[in-house]
């Protein structure tokens, strides 16, 4: 039963004759658990915990960082170094304290998923990895849970509901694990701030309609947003073989990814003491964006990743060829493609970026 | 024939832009689109994976096409 302040609080749905009583007890009785508090993570959470689902679970191992506080809208500056999963718990609970927030600030793992998984009603994925991803739709077909996904990339955004009613499955869009340097993640490639705020919020759409009943849930549609130009596609897709395959216990993290042909690293020190000994010796290359380069840059030449694989030829075979990125993951992608495309000369890896962190 | 296809994430950013009107050969299907599509832009190559959609629908491989068709390339894409 609704106590009187809830009767006040949630006044704006009790009018909607679609939520009314009957959604507003369902909402507080609802299990959502959500995995990432980060860019999707945050709005999710915050609409749901305002919202008044009774029950919301938190998986975020990561701690707060400046970075995150562009487009992560649940922290404030202070909460830097922080972990994400007890600042939101905070949050919600100084929003809403008719809301229980369960917070499991750990990795979320092939060992740990299907128990962190069960006691929930509903799960929602704002996580940044396709290990996870898929780690996180297999979980939800073994135990028949449905999950509200959402994905974001620069202005581009993705919505579905999976597994919902024998509806489609992750695997159904995308039967094979992706290797990691395919799609460029938010800390290589840059997101627009407000981005995942949208997808957030059509995703806690998506958690209201299918609890409460109403509407025409996403299940066997992909949307896609595009930010910059405001155009809406929605796409049909149809349940696959593919959605029972693999077994989920096969769906290690590891096995995500393409095994990796091994990279020479150089340290910032190291290159720096290079680039003053014997600079004619090298060739460095540096795969961010223009913007990025200008910026602050180590000198050598920018080549950004995307146009890497038409300028392979630029490449001199008699020169130790170093790649450097803001982290040293975009250059790693770069000295790897290099590698593949079977260049023969020397190739190193700036670990860590050109900022040395 | 003509048909026109729509770009998302990486694959707007390998083919610079967001629409393309391309050039097929008659009842080409959609794995001989892709091919078509990787020799002009080797890029697309390293994507193992990619929905292709045909009017808006999710397209197999062995799906004939027609002059006119909507095309969207839709890799998957992990920010969160």
């Amino acid at each position: 039963m609704l106590e009187s302040e809830e009767l006040k609080r949630y006044n704006r749905h009790l009018l909607l004759p679609e939520i009314g009583f009957a959604g507003q007890e369902k909402l507080k009785a609802a299990k959502v658990l959500v995995i990432g508090a980060g860019g999707l993570g945050c709005p999710v959470l915050q609409y749901l915990a305002a919202a008044g689902v009774g029950t919301i679970g938190i998986v975020d191992d990561d701690v707060v960082d400046f970075s995150n506080l562009q487009r992560q809208i649940l922290f404030a500056t202070v909460d830097v170094g922080r972990k994400k999963a007890e600042v939101s718990a905070e949050k919600l609970k100084a929003l809403n304290s008719f809301v229980t927030v369960q917070v499991y600030p750990e990795r979320l793992n092939s060992e740990n998923a299907a128990e962190l998984f069960r006691p929930y009603d509903l799960i929602v994925d704002g996580s940044d990895n396709f290990p996870t991803r898929y780690l996180v739709n297999d979980t939800c077909v073994a135990l028949n849970k449905p999950l509200v996904f959402g994905s974001v990339f620069k202005f581009d955004g993705q919505v579905a509901v999976f597994n919902y009613q024998n509806g489609p499955t992750y695997r159904c869009l995308y039967p094979t694990p992706p290797t990691a340097d395919e799609s460029p993640n938010c800390s290589d490639i840059g997101v627009l701030g407000v981005l995942p705020g949208l997808i957030g919020l059509y995703m806690a759409n998506e958690v209201m309609k299918l609890v409460c009943g109403i509407g025409t849930p996403l299940s066997g549609k992909l949307l896609l947003l595009d930010a910059l130009e405001n155009r809406t596609s929605i796409f049909t897709v149809r349940r696959s073989a593919a959605a029972d395959q693999p077994a989920p216990e096969t769906i290690a993290p590891e096995n995500c990814q393409a095994p990796k042909p091994i990279i020479a690293q150089v340290s910032l020190m190291e290159l720096t003491d290079w680039l003053e000994q014997e600079e004619d010796q090298l060739y460095l290359v540096d795969v961010r964006e223009p913007q990025e380069f200008a910026a602050y840059n180590l000198g050598g030449v920018n080549i950004p990743f995307a146009d890497l694989p038409n300028k392979l030829t630029q490449l001199p075979q008699d020169k130790t060829v170093v790649f450097c990125c803001a982290t040293g993951q975009r250059s790693l992608a770069a000295a790897t493609l290099v590698q593949d495309a079977g260049f023969t000369g020397e190739v190193y890896n700036l670990r860590g970026g050109v900022l040395g962190s | 024939m003509q048909v026109k296809i729509a770009l998302f994430g990486i694959t707007k950013e390998i083919i610079g832009a967001s629409k393309l009107n391309y050039q097929l050969s008659e009842k080409a299907d959609v794995n001989q689109l892709l091919s078509s599509l990787k020799a002009d832009y080797p890029a697309l190559q390293k994507l193992t994976s990619l929905m292709i959609a045909v009017n808006d629908d999710y397209a197999t491989p062995e799906q004939t096409l027609s002059a006119h068709d909507e095309i969207a390339l839709i890799p998957p894409v992990c920010g969160g």
